[in-house]
């Protein structure tokens, strides 16, 4: 159905493109531009070769980018966990099934910004839930301000991202759950295999594509957060919430500095390419040995 | 399933799904105990969750304080249902091209898109800025649209791909021999057995442009007339002092809409995205 030199693929294929090209494909290329410029708000600028990155790594920024692999690889590891629960939770043949799968949603409906101001008062830290919560069973004795300190603002905000990335990530489990045959249980279950055992010895196997899968497009995510932090911390107490993006977002957009913006927005690229090659790999080795449903 | 729960496997359980329910929906229910308080009561020490004088009297007042709540909330739909129709345009034909059509470049493209998918819009808001600027759209709704639905575009390809593949071919081959042209057969033959997919794409197109409507908002727009909920919110949020019981009563206002939409379509976006992401 195809004729050679055929114009009919690419003509349906012109509005996403074009939208493409404009909105992603030549921003990209202007940002490796302008990541080698000193633009900012004058009218002239000219380009610097090297010197927006050398001048980055001077300025510390070896501290971003760990603290950066840091938040990530933590709220990814916890959305995976957890999430991972949660499916199996939906998954379990109880009576109210129907209504929990209804119930766990909501973080990932409503507006981000609006599930940020929700936790927000959650950490105020005279007045708010967690700590009152805290105070009353005794574990602190003072009113506990969980966004003045480093550490502290850190784990909220990894836990605000938890709470709004589970509802998707559980959902695509319990999807990669339900596409598993019944036989295979039915069998495991025949040879005398307990709940746990075949969690452990059909389910996990069988999922470990969709988890790879899915703890990739977490973590691009994940890297990519930005209401979460922006609204909670604005990168701060003293900078301890301030990842790669935070950071790029600041240089760029508050500071206008474009051209020292633009250079840490081709680093995150850079990371976020290493990621996916080293993904791509993993999955094509994980495939290739079998044991994957597709 | 094949052997019935024992009772601690079903104690455990349903403590599981309390405990989890609680941390998933404890923000709700918190933000609805706040916008119940009255504000001396909200800023109490020590901490109580039920409170005296409860009242919905935050409900009355946020609407001096925040008058344009039923235009943000207008906003956020119009700008969501536009990011879902301008992408649905895009996405609908590309996956019908990628997925039925071999042509030169098409596994480029494919590889194209998939890298976008990786591309988060804060990386690229320097050019977009500029580029907003430069087509005068700063302070329109479009500079909200055309990126929100540029950047739901891959993934959707993605998504309808993998449901058109799974419509036999005869279809369209049956369609050509009577004679029908490709974009009528497309559009007549092909769309209305394909209805089920692409509500799937227009729902999480949807509730992903209702929900990442900040970053564009604060970047693109100063004009309090455009802005989306969490935007105009946001601006209540930042203020010197926090009347905390009028914005939570405001933010679940502002929420109820798009809850109430799901809780309808909640079948289709739970059966669809389990579908729809299972052969991926």
């Amino acid at each position: 159905m195809t004729r050679r030199r055929d114009a009919f693929p690419y003509l349906l294929l012109l509005p996403a493109l074009a939208l493409t090209v404009a909105i992603v494909a030549w921003p990209l290329a202007e940002t490796f531009r302008l990541s080698f410029t000193d633009a900012s708000m004058k009218p002239v600028t000219t380009y610097v070769g090297l010197a927006n990155y050398t001048k980055i790594f001077r300025s510390g920024f070896e501290d971003i980018i760990g603290r950066t692999l840091l938040w990530a690889s933590l709220s990814v590891a916890l959305k995976i966990l957890l999430g991972l629960l949660v499916a199996v939770l939906l998954n379990a043949a109880v009576p109210g099934r129907a209504l929990f799968r209804i119930l766990v949603m909501p973080p990932w409906i409503v507006p981000i910004a609006i599930g940020v101001f929700m936790w927000s008062w959650m950490y105020n830290g005279q007045f708010g839930m967690i700590s009152g919560v805290l105070q009353r069973v005794g574990l602190i004795s003072e009113p506990f301000e969980f966004m003045a300190y480093g550490t502290s603002a850190f784990i909220a905000t990894i836990v605000t991202d938890v709470w709004i990335g589970v509802p998707l990530v559980s959902l695509y489990f319990l999807a990669a759950m339900q596409g598993i045959s019944k036989e295979l249980y039915e069998a495991a279950w025949v040879d005398g295999a307990g709940r746990f055992y075949r969690f452990r010895r059909v389910t996990l196997p069988l999922l470990l594509p969709s988890i790879a899968t899915m703890a990739l497009l977490s973590a691009i995510w994940t890297f990519n957060s930005f209401d979460i932090i922006w609204i909670l911390t604005e990168g701060g107490p003293r900078g301890a919430t301030t990842t790669m993006i935070i950071d790029t977002y600041k240089t760029a957009i508050s500071r206008f500095r474009y051209g020292e913006g633009a250079a840490r927005a081709v680093l995150i690229l850079l990371f976020l390419s290493a990621f996916t090659s080293v993904y791509v790999y993993l999955l094509l080795r994980l495939t290739r040995k079998g044991g994957t449903h597709d | 399933m094949i052997d019935r729960y024992r009772w601690y496997e079903l104690v455990l359980i349903y403590a599981g799904i309390l405990l989890v329910l609680a941390f998933l929906l404890a923000p709700f229910l918190e933000a609805f105990m706040v916008s119940l308080r009255p504000l001396e009561m909200i800023f109490r020490i020590p901490y109580r969750f039920f409170t005296d004088d409860m009242s919905f009297s935050a409900y009355v007042s946020m609407w001096s304080s925040v008058p344009d709540l039923p235009l943000y909330i207008f906003n956020s739909f119009f700008i969501a249902v536009s990011v879902t129709v301008l992408a649905l345009a895009c996405i609908i034909p590309a996956a019908y091209a990628v997925s039925r059509f071999t042509f030169f470049g098409r596994d480029a493209i494919l590889a194209a898109f998939l890298g976008i998918n990786m591309i988060g819009a804060a990386v690229l808001i320097i050019p977009l800025y500029k580029l907003m600027l430069a087509a005068g759209l700063l302070n329109t709704y479009l500079a909200m649209i055309i990126p929100g639905a540029a950047f739901s575009v891959p993934t959707g390809i993605f998504l309808m791909r993998s449901y058109f593949l799974r419509i036999p071919r005869e279809l369209e081959e049956a369609a050509y021999v009577d004679g029908a042209g490709r974009l009528y057969t497309l559009w007549r033959v092909i769309l209305p057995v394909s209805l089920p997919g692409i509500m799937v794409v227009a729902i999480t197109t949807f509730i992903a442009a209702y929900a990442q409507q900040f970053l564009f908002a604060l970047t693109f727009n100063a004009v309090d007339e455009y802005n989306p909920l969490p935007m105009g919110l946001y601006q209540f949020f930042g203020r010197e002092r926090v009347l905390w019981n009028e914005l939570m009563a405001a933010s679940l206002t502002g929420i109820l809409p798009v809850l109430l939409v799901y809780l309808f379509l909640q079948r289709h976006i739970v059966a669809g995205l389990t579908s729809g992401a299972v052969k991926e």
